[in-house]
């Protein structure tokens, strides 16, 4: 048995289009360890989404697993039958959702879709419900015994948040997979769902997937980072590494398009040019090459491997490599 | 309904503070006491005839006057709201239950399902209720029975649609993918998640339903399709003030008003009840 928790092994996936296969993950292959905070980043559209469907398998009707494996635990998620696949679901593996208003039923009160949330449980009800408010307290909402009666528009956006978390946290899973959880709050209830994230995953020594497209709240939060283009890992290793010493021009210039990262006034922000490739008509070589200053004739026919360049240091650009200074 | 109790006294309130949800409230409630205690209210035994004091007008003796066989009309407007909640309710819940049921497998289940089910509500919208009732009647002959199972069958589409899309809509929501995704089966989906978000919607359309039920079993007793007589239903006292309006105006007063009363609680109370169980309506309150 390894440390490794959830490993994704060259797993590719397509969606079947009326314009032919989208190929919306291509060859992902990285690993989550016990108790460790991975951050997923990348803009709108780079298969982040399908990536976090796939683990879960809650994929759309037309996906295609196309080839590799998500291995949780040493077990092929993807050949595992419906039955055992919805018993990790909310137990082993847990998720929170980008948009905290959406998320709850509107109709059941907080405490009901608490108590139902545990119904693998065989605790008695009212130890259900002493559980919930528990929970509840663990994620900084005050009076939660009183508050599991009111319903989820009676909470603030932060508040519905926060209660998602500890619907996730309930079944003390091993893995957490957060979906852009602050993208929708604003900046003060960013960084309090930040810390609170933090120090529940001390607390309940679960492994977190992160997802988001703000490098501020990864670098702060994340052990590791994926950094994701157009369906494809093109970096990943130790968050400080990555930071510091980036070897894709993506990640180089997501960092600089970072505001958080930018010195000088301007007039206009910064931004990457040119746009995502169209994912159903993929061009040969690097997939980046149309967007990167660097590019150079190897970029347009040939496909960079993604490469191991030092222990916890992966990229997938031509640059790194020895014959690229020819 | 997953309802609490406090969330059901949230909605009496919310409909009793809006004046016409109150006034729907008051004549709904007083039908339904009327039909609950129709046998200790009726001053005459609603099918028994006095043929010395026929057609008579009304009096401090008979409210409503009587008919050409002498029945009080008072008694028999009561018992005959007995009789239009005995085929309205049965057939307005058994039809949203069914529809519900068959909607949210429609819109659930897989598309050839959905398919089959929308082709079974289309064929039997695509009768008007009226020849469809005939034909029953023809097989089985007129009854109460005849009548619930009529209005049942006809309006199982209305519930069963409404229920597709709601379910529809449902099944794409954040929150049910959410609950997927802690690892809810169908049945939890379905029976916990989705059902208290559809029926409120349905039990709005049943309280706006019902008035059409009340008059279409006013209709069908007319034609004479409907309750057997000397069963009092309204229906059957607008048939014989119809025929008889020369010589007694009273019969078709007795048998129309209770019919307008009722149509426009149940509307007032529905209208009232959708503004106060909407979800999407509920958050602005």
């Amino acid at each position: 048995m390894t440390d490794r928790l959830l490993e994704i092994d060259r797993l590719s996936v397509d969606y079947e289009t009326a314009r032919g296969d989208l190929k919306a993950l291509r060859d992902i292959s990285f690993d989550v360890r016990k108790g460790e905070i991975v951050g997923i980043v990348g803009e709108s559209g780079c298969g982040k989404s399908t990536l976090i469907s796939s683990i879960l398998r809650l994929t759309a009707p037309n996906t295609r697993f196309r080839q590799g494996k998500v291995r949780f635990k040493g077990q092929d998620l993807l050949q595992l039958p419906e039955r055992k696949m919805r018993d990790l679901r909310g137990a082993d593996i847990s998720i929170v959702f980008q948009d905290p208003m959406q998320t709850h039923n509107p109709v059941l009160s907080i405490g009901q879709q608490m108590l139902d949330i545990q119904h693998r449980s065989k605790a008695s009800k009212a130890d259900k419900r002493a559980r919930a408010a528990q929970m509840l307290g663990a994620v900084g909402i005050p009076d939660p015994e009183a508050r599991l009666d009111q319903f989820p528009h009676e909470f603030s956006g932060g508040m519905r948040q926060r209660i998602a978390i500890a619907m996730a946290l309930m079944s003390e899973p091993d893995l957490l997979i957060a979906d852009e959880p602050t993208t929708a709050l604003d900046a003060t209830l960013e960084v309090q769902i930040i810390e609170r994230l933090q120090e529940l995953q001390q607390e309940f020594d679960c492994a977190i997937l992160f997802i988001s497209h703000h490098l501020g709240v990864i670098a702060e939060l994340c052990d590791r980072v994926v950094v994701m283009y157009a369906g494809a890992v093109v970096e990943s290793g130790e968050v400080r590494e990555i930071f510091h010493d980036p070897k894709h021009p993506y990640t180089r210039r997501l960092i600089d398009c970072d505001p958080g990262h930018i010195k000088e006034r301007a007039r206009v922000l910064p931004t990457i040019p040119g746009e995502v490739p169209d994912l159903a008509n993929l061009p040969g070589g690097c997939i980046f090459r149309d967007r990167c200053d660097q590019a150079t004739a190897r970029c347009m026919s040939q496909v960079p491997p993604l490469a191991k360049l030092k222990e916890g240091h992966h990229a997938a650009c031509w640059l790194n490599h020895k014959e690229a200074a020819e | 309904m997953a309802k609490s109790r406090s969330e059901l006294g949230q909605i009496i309130h919310g409909v009793a503070r809006d004046p016409l949800g109150l006034m729907g409230l008051v004549i709904v409630g007083t039908i339904v006491f009327c039909a609950i205690f129709a046998y200790w209210i009726v001053p005459f035994d609603p099918v028994g005839m006095n043929i010395k004091s026929r057609l008579q007008g009304p009096s401090w003796t008979h409210l409503l006057g009587t008919d050409q066989l002498g029945r009080d009309t008072f008694s028999r407007v009561i018992a005959g709201g007995q009789v239009a909640l005995q085929v309205a309710l049965p057939a307005v819940f058994g039809a949203m239950a069914i529809g519900l049921t068959l909607g949210m497998i429609a819109g659930y289940g897989p598309k050839w399902l959905d398919n089959l089910l929308m082709l079974f509500f289309d064929t039997i919208r695509s009768f008007p209720t009226v020849m469809f009732a005939l034909a029953v009647v023809a097989l089985v002959g007129p009854s109460l029975q005849t009548v619930v199972f009529v209005v049942m069958a006809t309006s199982i589409p209305t519930y069963g649609r409404v229920a597709r899309t709601q379910t529809l809509t449902l099944r794409n929501s954040e929150f049910i993918l959410a609950e997927r995704s802690m690892g809810a089966s169908m049945t939890r989906i379905l029976g916990v998640h989705m059902l208290p978000n559809i029926v409120g919607v349905l039990a709005v359309l049943a309280a706006m339903d019902i008035p059409t039920v009340i008059a279409l079993e006013a209709g069908l007793s007319f034609l004479g399709l409907g309750v057997k007589p000397p069963t009092p239903s309204w229906g059957a006292l607008l048939k014989d003030g119809y025929s008889l309006i020369r010589q007694t105006p009273w019969l078709v007063v007795g048998g129309g008003l209770p019919i307008i009363l009722a149509t426009l609680g149940f509307t007032f109370l529905g209208e009232s009840l959708r503004d106060v169980v909407d979800p999407k309506l509920r958050k602005q309150r």
